[in-house]
């Protein structure tokens, strides 16, 4: 099922400058393995061993995965995927 | 040739104002604008860490913005922050996170007057990829 992503303007070098892509998965963890298929290395600027990175915020329609079932959550047709690097420092 | 921020006044004065309120805590917010060059419209946020030494955008507060922006075909034309015990320079942790390369990032400093109204530095930096440059900064009416 296709999926709408949006991509951040720091990782748009590797989906060719594009804003929005689609993707394919049931999980997000599916989404994100076939958008690293697609666009080679988009995947470990996303995730890490333990899965998600610290500073990356991927929301599911209004939703911050961390609130849902991160890498686990699952994703439907129709549904909208938002990847937002945080914004902090010290 | 470093790049130049043209802040207007009023601007510089929002986000002064904003840093001293939240001091000891670091404050952080955008000015949005219609492109980089043009930051125009102040948006005061949250720091979700409430710390003295780090800041973070909360994650819905952080969509919002974003999608807000979006729909106003706006972009972060400056994304700033206060140091509150240190000097206005990025912190190894700002340039480890920073993720608008196309950003100024602005600092200030309320470390010499806290809350209260007194001299302030206001420095602005272009972070990409770990390297850091300054900015010059130009303030209009």
């Amino acid at each position: 099922m296709a999926v709408e992503v949006r991509i951040p303007t720091i990782l748009r070098p590797y989906t060719g400058g594009e804003k929005v892509v689609t993707a394919e998965g049931a999980s997000l963890q599916e989404l994100i393995a076939n958008l690293d298929a697609t666009y080679a290395g988009i995947g470990e600027r996303l995730v890490d061993e333990s899965g998600l990175r610290r500073f990356v915020n991927v929301y599911l329609n209004d939703e911050d995965v961390r609130f849902l079932d991160g890498l686990a959550t699952e994703v439907t047709e129709g549904d909208s995927v938002t990847i937002l690097p945080a914004v902090a420092g010290g | 040739m470093p790049r130049t921020l043209r802040l207007r006044q009023e601007l510089v004065e929002q986000l002064v104002a904003h840093a001293r309120a939240d001091h000891p805590d670091e404050a952080c917010g955008v000015i949005a604008g219609p492109d980089y060059a043009t930051p125009s419209r102040f948006i005061p946020m949250v720091n979700a860490a409430r710390s003295p030494t780090f800041y973070e955008f909360d994650s819905a507060d952080l969509l919002r913005l974003y999608r807000d922006m979006d729909d106003r075909d706006e972009v972060p034309a400056v994304i700033y922050h206060s140091h509150t015990a240190t000097e206005a320079y990025p912190s190894r942790t700002d340039i480890a996170y920073a993720s608008e390369p196309d950003a100024h990032y602005v600092l200030v400093s309320t470390r010499e007057t806290g809350n209260d109204d007194g001299p302030y530095e206001v420095r602005s930096f272009h972070i990409v990829d770990g390297v850091v440059t300054e900015d010059d900064v130009v303030v209009v009416p």
